[in-house]
């Protein structure tokens, strides 16, 4: 009975880990063949880096249970640690393979590290005070990104919070990150491959976690965290494990956005609440707790903008259209009676046929 | 030396003294009781037991290790284990999932194990399933381990409780109302179970129950409770006839 | 010393907007338990309205935050009874996300009717300033008029709270919606009438906002509307005269941070004192503490 158990779970991991290898598959025949519009190119890696968002995001929220609305924060954390790392080494270490390995490895960890020490004070807070801590945190990384002026001369590394010029930088000395203006030249590192490299051991870290011991205890404290604590369940532990894997990986989608700009900002576009916001309807519309469904609302929800592009003016207003129907159609109890209604339709007309 | 060994025994929420000069010792291997009318603190005592509330006053030892004031968590990792009145499953976790969730301080391996998928975490997760199959196959819930543990009938709900209680492996079981919602069959089946887990897993269990039948079917002492305060303890046929208990229960 | 005093004075000011909003949204925080992101959003289109009616079709200021009122009172309706109502028995996330899209929407709106360029508010108050000490300070009518206004609807809200039968029946419905039902209370248009008080406000904040702060553009409102949402929390979410200091001591702790730490760090030192607060008190200075029974 287990085994059965078993098997149809590495069945159904296998089917997400499939779809996301069949379908670059598909983009680079299309690329190969010149069929892929210069837009939609350009919206491959930011696509990929989507998908880490979302599935990331789902380890947060969907797993713990715990709504996070500062995820765009650790992706901050993530990208522009990386980016100053790979400034940095351009010229120490030329190739390009080993220097975004490492930077990918720097952008995660410190985003982890972020993780674990904002996630120390703000699990004690449950539901929309955790939400809006999170948000609160975000907005705190964001904001203080844009005041930092960092340097390096042959004295090493100077940092300062007013402008490039109170750095006090020898001449040969070079300015990484200025203030609001970001940090330019970065290299171009990251690929649609590497993208998905990135996605599929981002899925086999979350599925994998999921589906194990740790990841029950993960989920049991979402489903009662009382009980967990009776049965001896460290609740604060796997919250954090949970918090700062989810922070990591978002650390990991950031490293991928920072090397494929040649201007990195911290904007409220980018690294702003609006951000969690945007990650977040991918979690809750691919479904809560579903990484699969993540996967796939990430994609189709930052496509539809592009899709809806000859619309111009009015997309937006379509996309927020959307998103309510939709809200209202699956989760009200008129909306399911509507989808029962439409699920005994199709059930009767295969029976005729039959 | 008694298993559980509990001292003056007392809290207060605010001005409220729920719980006071709570004594209560249990032998090893003992089925106990703990009744008396609603409000009267049973559940309290309970929380007290498992540091989901801390006492202010007395203390608490457990198999001569003094346990007062110390977090749930620890507290089970000390040996107490429970289910809980308004029964707190894992609710979207499967039926085997909530009790591998009771074997996972016995268990153990390493997140990045899990992750990685490391031989180990083949090992012991099979070890996991077998004994948590077993437990299961105790409580006649071995054919429905993939069921979401919200789908089962109320009576196997309150099973599964107790099976992930004892997958902790504790040296006492608490079982608070245990029969609450089962039917006079239910309860029936219910106190054959509970009698072959003392028996079969050498447990000691202090069970809260309204439901008389149980407690002086399975009972084998008694402590009668009555606002916050022990009315009467005993042999169980001697507290039940005792008239200070009959009067409290008559509400007179 | 001056200058400390006139910054104190414009933190006042801010806050006082703050805490309008924030005393609709922590009522409607109350009653429905959403976080509900579109409330800042209600604050732009009120103050939209009065844009078109007194700059463009020229009525006089008072009739135009009128008409801004009435029309964000229905729109406040109109979103809980067409994206909200529905949703009443969802999961929270469900209704997040629904108040998300509503967001959208209302931004999307007012992009294709006014485009994304800034348009300057002119000010609908024309009481002259009050100068002191000699001209070293000036007191702007605006300041004037917002902090005299957030104190009559704190008062007014207190009041409507306490001796009304619908004020009541919002409260009870807040504290258990399905005991109130039982004793009568008709749920569905308490929580309608308190989105309609919410909304109101809204309208009466975007106006008081944008004639101390001119510009006007389709995302003008989400950062106040976090803000208020912040101040509510601060104060304790639910609580009247919470979301009240709340609000003034946001504004107040954004201005001084601007004008002696750093203009760009205001935000985050607003935000920073929020998460202090919650980690010491989690449930805000004067929220009640709740204990989950086991």
């Amino acid at each position: 009975m287990k085994t059965r158990n078993l098997s149809k779970l590495t069945k159904s991991n296998f089917i997400t880990y499939g779809i996301v290898i069949a379908a670059y598959i598909i983009v680079e025949i299309f690329l190969r063949a010149g069929m892929v519009s210069s837009l939609l190119e350009g919206l491959l890696v930011p696509l990929c880096m989507y998908v880490i968002l979302a599935v990331s995001l789902n380890l947060t929220v969907g797993i713990s249970g715990e709504l996070s609305l500062g995820h765009a924060g650790f992706m901050c954390v993530g990208a522009f640690s990386s980016a100053i790392f790979s400034k940095c080494m351009e010229t120490v270490l030329p190739v390009a393979g080993i220097r975004f390995f490492l930077a990918i490895l720097i952008g995660t960890a410190f985003a982890a590290l972020f993780g674990v020490l904002i996630g120390i004070p703000v699990l004690r807070l449950k539901g929309d005070y955790l939400a809006i801590v999170t948000l609160a945190f975000g907005e705190i990384i964001k904001n203080v990104v844009n005041v930092v002026f960092l340097g390096r001369d042959s004295r090493g590394f100077h940092i300062s919070t007013k402008d490039s010029i109170s750095l006090g930088l020898e001449k040969g000395g070079e300015v990484i990150i200025k203030g609001p203006q970001g940090i330019t030249g970065t290299p171009k590192d990251s690929t649609f491959l590497i993208g998905v490299i990135l996605i599929l051991i981002t899925l086999f870290v979350v599925i994998n976690l999921i589906n194990s011991r740790t990841g029950r205890a993960i989920m049991a404290i979402r489903d009662n965290r009382i009980a967990a604590e009776s049965v001896g369940i460290s609740v604060t532990k796997y919250k954090l494990l949970a918090f700062s894997v989810s922070a990591a990986l978002a650390g990991t989608a950031g490293v991928l956005y920072a090397h494929n700009l040649s201007t990195l900002t911290a904007l409220p576009k980018n690294f702003g609440y609006n951000m969690s916001i945007t990650i977040l309807v991918f979690v809750v519309l691919g479904g809560i707790g579903n990484i699969r469904g993540s996967v796939i609302a990430a994609v189709v929800l930052t496509l539809l903008p592009e899709l809806l592009r000859s619309l111009n003016d009015y997309r937006m207003l379509i996309y927020a259209i959307i998103l309510i129907v939709t809200m209202i159609f699956t989760s009200s109890p008129g909306g399911r009676e509507i989808q029962e209604r439409i699920k005994l339709f199709f059930k009767k007309k295969k029976t005729k046929e039959a | 030396m008694a298993l559980l060994e509990v001292k003056n025994l007392g809290i207060s929420f605010g001005g409220l003294r729920a719980v006071d000069d709570f004594n209560l010792t249990i032998e090893q291997g003992e089925l106990y009781g703990l009744i008396g009318p609603n409000g009267a603190g049973k559940t309290t005592i309970f929380n007290l037991l498992t540091g989901v509330y801390k006492p202010t006053d007395g203390y608490i030892m457990l198999d001569g290790e003094n346990i007062t004031g110390k977090k749930t968590t620890e507290i089970n990792r000390h040996g107490i284990a429970r289910t809980f009145q308004n029964i707190r499953l894992f609710s979207e976790l499967s039926v085997l999932d909530n009790v591998k969730v009771g074997l996972h301080n016995h268990y153990p391996y390493s997140a990045l194990t899990g992750i990685l998928r490391l031989p180990k975490y083949f090992r012991v997760e099979k070890e996991m399933n077998e004994k948590a199959m077993e437990l299961l196959k105790v409580f006649g819930l071995d054919k429905e381990a993939d069921y979401k543990a919200s789908n089962l009938p109320y009576g196997q709900q309150r099973k599964l409780e107790i099976a992930r209680a004892l997958a902790t492996g504790p040296k006492l079981l608490l079982l608070d109302e245990p029969a609450a919602g089962m039917n006079p069959n239910e309860t029936q089946e219910l106190m054959k179970t509970i009698r072959f887990v003392r028996d079969e897993f050498h447990m000691t269990i202090l069970l809260i129950e309204h439901d008389m039948k149980l407690v002086s079917g399975i009972c084998e002492r008694l402590t009668v409770l009555n606002f916050g305060q022990v009315l009467t303890e005993g042999e169980t046929t001697a507290v039940l006839h005792d008239p200070k208990v009959i009067a409290a229960y008559l509400g007179e | 010393m001056i200058g400390f005093i006139s910054y104190l004075v414009n933190g006042i000011s801010l806050g006082s907007v703050y805490a309008i909003i924030a005393l609709g949204y922590t009522m409607v925080y109350g009653i429905a338990k959403m976080l509900n992101f579109a409330h800042g959003d209600v604050i732009m289109i009120g103050a939209f309205v009065v844009f078109s009616t007194v700059s463009g079709a020229g009525l006089p200021p008072v009739v135009g935050v009128l008409i801004s009122v009435v029309a964000c009172t229905l729109l406040g309706m109109a979103i809980e009874r067409i994206a909200y109502k529905p949703l009443r028995k969802a999961s929270k996330l469900a209704v997040l996300i629904t108040a998300i899209g509503v967001s959208y929407f209302l931004q999307n709106v007012a992009l294709l009717i006014y485009g994304a360029n800034t348009k300057s508010f002119t000010s609908v108050v024309s009481i002259e300033p009050i100068t002191l000490a000699d001209g070293a300070m000036v007191i702007s009518g605006e300041t004037i008029v917002t902090v005299i206004a957030c104190i009559i609807i704190m008062i007014g809200l207190m009041t409507f709270m306490k001796y009304s039968k619908a004020g009541r029946a919002m409260l009870a419905v807040s504290e258990d919606s399905g005991a109130a039902q039982l004793m009568g209370v008709n749920v569905n248009s308490t929580i309608a009438m308190t989105f309609a008080i919410g909304s109101a406000l809204a309208a009466i904040a975007g106006v008081l906002l944008c004639s101390s702060y001119p510009s006007l553009t389709p995302y003008t409102g989400s950062m106040p509307g976090i803000k208020a949402f912040v101040a509510a929390v601060f104060g304790g979410i639910g609580s009247i005269p919470g979301a009240f200091i709340g609000g003034i001591l946001l504004g107040v702790i954004e201005i001084l941070g601007k004008a002696y730490i750093s203009s760009q760090l205001a935000d985050a030192i607003v935000f920073a004192v929020l998460i202090i607060v919650l980690l010491v008190k989690p449930t805000g200075l004067l929220g009640k503490q709740i204990q989950e029974k086991v």
